[in-house]
């Protein structure tokens, strides 16, 4: 048997070689919590996700558009379902990050705290949160945690039309006649701060960013990726016209980078401490489904149970 | 704990194959009742974009795992065994097909 | 009715069927009983709007009027909606809703397999594709049928309340308008009373296999074909048509 010390020895190197941690492996305690924490929230951020948006899916205003967001909607409760299954590996069920949720003890994006008001903002959503959430994704591919990254390897894949969808529906809008422009411009108004929280606290204020940089969870930070998006973000409003609505927002050429107004953190915690617009509708929405599903999956738990021998597996 | 009235439903391990004559590969897991749900829910969350033709799901607690303890003895042994490897052996480079 | 128009209605009766109960099927996404099934009956609707746009879109070129299959999806009014009442019929709870859906893959699984054999080439070609989806979603709600049947005492008293509640809806389906009578002769359209034959049976089987009953003496409620709704059928129109109907000018 090798001792603690040494166990933790041969992680750190295995970290050092930018070899993957896999669920077998010894790990120290800190780092499982500190996983099962980031991926269930994670998971819960793309099924909780699923409800601004499936807010529009019956009033899609073409039938194309209605089958797009549907198919996004649903990609994004597989990428939940993913993530749900990589968080398992690392030994907690479904049930309990479930119940976490429904409880309020577990947290997820507080960008889904904010209502889809109009068309324009499923735009919004997938230009903007789609975005500023694929940067989080791109990195998270090369985790440290094996079943983390393969997860994340699919959903960057899946991923990469939502973000093209959401800025399709913008460019029509913002090139539409002058209510869809106005529309636009309301969207990314309402949205552009809440986006550029999605990063998390900044460094100074985020208390998890050592760690998780450390143990190559995370290989950039809050600040750093939110400075990358505003650069990327910044000319595609332009190219369609729209304005982001910062007023100081200007290019700085010593940093190869735009200076911009950070977004208001006091919402930024008061969102994240359930006094967001939506929190108590989202995690109500959550709740019902999975009580009004009880039944149902009574009944296939008790089917497969008076059926035991062709439909279960001993 | 696990309440056994209410659940999500087994976990189950899912394998693709994408066309005949290739290798089946670990897809992800998946949550069922039963294994023709097993099957359906591999389908509907794996297969979305045409990755299989063939699919096997395998519920996560039959599956043996060697651990990493098993690392050393397992796998460490085959290193030296270099007469398994074709250049192990002098054969003219006149021979042909060999 | 000329053979046009004939063709036309048929096609709206086709096409609103799967539109609707397609509209239907997607309230489900994001509120499923758990994740793997709110993705699989996510698929369901998506093939069944897909049917649903191809369906429109050849309706709009066989009316030749310069609309298309939006036009057709989101500026007719009620009364000009020809889908059967069956798919209206609100979700409910999840036995409602596949008690609804088994009954309608079971037409849609016989009724697209005598379709490939359609004279019109586009219906043929649709056909093909869309038997392929539907015994998927056939095999999908029979599946559940079994298990609510034969599940817990409550879910069979769900299942068997549904099927109570929704077999009066179902005559509809074998009952032809004009239209079809027309494609019928035309050998474009099945005979539905083929199908009824072949409905019945499995659902027979089905329900036996689920412990189920089929009632008794129902009076079957007709009109939908004809635009003559129950009152749900405008509320989802209300909903569905409200951005094209409030912006007219727009492109989306």
């Amino acid at each position: 048997m090798k001792s603690e010390k040494e166990l933790e020895e041969i992680f750190e190197k295995k970290l050092a070689n930018n070899e993957f941690i896999e669920p077998k492996d010894w790990m120290p305690e800190k780092y499982r919590h500190h996983l099962i924490r980031q991926i269930s929230q994670h998971a819960h951020s793309e099924v909780v996700g699923m409800l601004p948006e499936g807010n529009w899916i019956t009033r899609a205003p073409s039938l194309r558009a209605k089958l797009v967001l549907l198919a996004k909607v649903q990609d994004e409760g597989g990428h939940g379902l993913y993530l749900y299954s990589a968080a398992e590996t690392l030994g907690i069920s479904r049930d309990e990050m479930i119940e976490a949720l429904h409880a309020g003890k577990a947290k997820y994006s507080s960008i889904f705290n904010y209502p889809t008001l109009t068309w324009a903002d499923i735009g919004a959503i997938g230009w903007l949160v789609d975005g500023a959430a694929i940067m989080n994704q791109v990195m998270l591919q090369r985790t440290s945690y094996g079943p983390y990254s393969r997860a994340m390897i699919r959903i960057c894949k899946e991923e990469s039309f939502h973000q093209r969808q959401g800025y399709e529906i913008m460019m029509r809008l913002a090139l539409g006649t002058p209510e869809q422009k106005q529309m636009a411009q309301d969207a990314l108004n309402r949205w552009w701060y809440p986006t550029l929280m999605m990063f998390g606290p900044p460094d100074d204020q985020s208390p998890n960013t050592a760690d998780a940089v450390k143990w190559r969870i995370k290989r950039e930070t809050n600040d750093q990726l939110r400075q990358k998006f505003v650069n990327q973000t910044v000319p595609q409003a332009e190219f369609i016209g729209l304005k982001v609505p910062d007023p100081n927002l200007k290019w700085n050429e010593a940093k190869k980078g735009y200076d911009f107004t950070p977004p208001d953190w006091n919402e930024f915690w008061r969102v994240i401490k359930g006094d967001g617009p939506c929190n108590k509708e989202r995690l109500a929405a959550r709740i019902k489904a999975h009580e009004e599903g009880k039944w149902v999956r009574e009944a296939a738990a008790a089917y497969a149970q008076k059926h035991n021998k062709e439909m279960l597996v001993s | 704990m696990i309440n056994t009235k209410d659940n999500q439903g087994m976990l189950w391990e899912v394998f693709l194959q994408k066309k005949s004559g290739q290798p089946f590969i670990h897809a992800g897991s998946i949550h069922a009742f039963d294994k023709e749900m097993a099957l359906q829910n591999a389908r509907d969350t794996y297969t979305r974009r045409g990755e299989a033709t063939v699919i096997w799901v395998v519920p996560s607690h039959t599956i043996v795992s060697s651990t990493p303890e098993d690392v050393g003895p397992f796998f460490d042994p085959a290193n030296d065994k270099i007469y398994r490897h074709p250049t192990f052996y002098n054969i003219p480079d006149a021979i042909k097909n060999m | 009715m000329n053979f046009q128009e004939a063709l036309f209605k048929y096609l709206l009766i086709l096409g609103d069927t799967s539109l609707i109960l397609g509209q239907r099927l997607s309230e489900w996404t994001a509120h499923g009983p758990f994740l793997e099934e709110d993705l699989a009956l996510t698929n369901i609707a998506l093939d069944t709007i897909g049917h649903a746009k191809t369906l429109l879109e050849y309706a709009a070129k066989v009316e030749n009027k310069g609309r298309d299959e939006d036009a057709l999806a989101y500026f007719r009014n009620g009364r000009e909606y020809f889908n059967v009442k069956l798919v209206e019929q609100p979700n409910g709870n999840y036995a409602d809703t596949m008690v609804r859906q088994v009954f309608m893959d079971a037409f849609r699984y016989h009724y697209f397999k005598a379709l490939c054999n359609s004279k019109d080439e586009t219906l043929s070609a649709l056909a093909q594709k869309a038997v392929k989806e539907v015994s998927y979603h056939y095999r999908h709600s029979s599946w559940w049928i079994k298990r609510f049947g034969d599940g817990t005492e409550e879910s069979h008293h769900k299942a068997q309340n549904a099927i109570n509640n929704l077999w009066r809806f179902t005559g509809e389906l074998f009952t032809p308008d004009e239209s079809e009578k027309i494609m019928e002769e035309e050998n474009i359209a099945p005979s539905l009373q083929s199908i009824e034959y072949l409905w019945k049976e499995d659902i027979q089987n089905l329900f036996k296999e689920a412990t189920l009953s089929i009632p008794e003496n129902t009076y079957m409620q007709l009109g939908g074909k004809q635009g003559i709704h129950t009152e749900h059928l405008d509320y989802i129109l209300a909903e569905m048509q409200s951005l094209p109907r409030m912006y007219p000018d727009a492109k989306w």
